[in-house]
């Protein structure tokens, strides 16, 4: 018995390294989960990207539930995301804003003009000093947030098919049964 | 089709992670040759992470690197704020330096910091129930590793004072 012990110590070292393997396919690692989930979204008062002296305050925006999609034209993944968001945009039955994080109006609106514009609102955050209080820290990332500015659901990475249908789309359900 | 870089180019570890998130396909050589790109821009990457600022004073210059040497870029997570060259590193740290301009102290700094990125900005993990398991688990396994050498140690001198020449001379201690 006791010369099966390192048989045992080895299989128990074999059986926590596979669960970490598996548990690591199935969470994003990089994926932090937000502080601000199920909170009031932070205040902001950004210009609109196509009517610079325009600008959008939380305020503007409350009494209807939005999804704010942060996005960039230097973001490579932002090119994945977009086509969903322009199939999946009209169907989420929330106001779609785009939110153009860390770039410059001309690249964004080449960018737009490359790639459709599925937005029904578009805002620019030059300096990503607003994204800071959203805790945003790359692009693309997603928040729902609700008719009375809270946060109540956030995707870090590329929505995609699966995302939208398995996530985004429940959340939105689960928003509006609660305050049509 | 997902692509290689993650979603921000300038980070080793979005890198890295992608690329074995969806499945090395015919990535592998085109990583190697990325690899040996970042190699070689390793130090130029470095030097780019820090970039002058205009502080008051050298006492503010040493407490703001000690402060961004303590947090995680949330971007590049095996990367401080003080290394890290990924844009929101950047801008973090000139947060953190109009924090201190502000007066704010490292725990106001620290507090802000956490209230947007969570916990995970903290290379000192907070002792609460979450991380109970962190910070006590090594011990547990240290007091397990103890118990298991005493009741062998016990094990041997009960039944070892008479037997132990015959233990010893078949060649049975390992």
């Amino acid at each position: 018995m006791s010369r099966l012990m390192p048989l045992f110590g080895f299989l128990m070292l074999v059986a926590l390294f596979a669960f970490g393997i598996w548990w690591n396919t199935q969470h994003d690692q990089n994926a932090i989960p937000s502080p601000l989930l199920n909170k009031a979204a932070p205040a902001f008062n950004l210009p609109k990207l196509y009517e610079p002296d325009t600008t959008v305050s939380k305020a503007d925006l409350l009494g209807k539930p939005y999804l704010l999609n942060v996005f960039a034209s230097w973001c490579i993944e932002c090119g994945v995301e977009h086509p969903v968001l322009e199939a999946e945009g009209p169907t989420l039955g929330v106001l779609l804003v785009g939110y153009n994080y860390k770039d410059t109006p001309a690249d964004a609106k080449r960018w737009l003009g490359e790639h459709g514009n599925p937005y029904k609102l578009l805002i620019a955050d030059e300096s990503g000093h607003t994204a800071i209080d959203f805790g945003v820290y790359g692009a693309p990332e997603s928040f729902l947030i609700d008719a009375k500015g809270v946060i109540r659901y956030k995707h870090i990475g590329p929505l995609t098919p699966e995302v939208v249908a398995n996530e985004l789309k429940p959340a939105i359900a689960s928003m509006l049964k609660e305050a049509p | 089709m997902m692509s290689l870089f993650g979603r921000n180019a300038p980070c080793a570890r979005t890198l890295f992670t992608s690329a074995t998130h969806k499945g090395i396909r015919a990535q592998g050589a085109l990583l190697q040759v990325v690899f040996a790109a970042m190699l070689a821009l390793a130090g130029v990457v470095h030097a780019q992470a820090i970039e002058p600022m205009p502080f008051a004073n050298h006492a503010q210059e040493l407490r703001f690197q000690q402060l961004t040497r303590q947090l995680r870029c949330p971007m590049c997570q095996n990367e401080t704020l003080a290394d890290s060259n990924a844009p929101i590193a950047r801008d973090l740290r000139n947060q953190i330096f109009q924090l201190m301009q502000q007066g704010k102290s490292d725990e106001q700094i620290k507090q802000y910091l956490v209230a947007r990125y969570s916990d995970y900005v903290l290379y000192d993990p907070p002792l609460q129930p979450s991380t109970w398991l962190l910070w006590f688990g090594p011990l547990l396994i240290l007091l397990g590793g103890a118990a298991v050498v005493v009741i062998a140690i016990r094990k041997r001198n009960r039944s070892g004072d008479a037997t132990t020449e015959a233990q010893t001379g078949n060649g049975d201690d390992w």
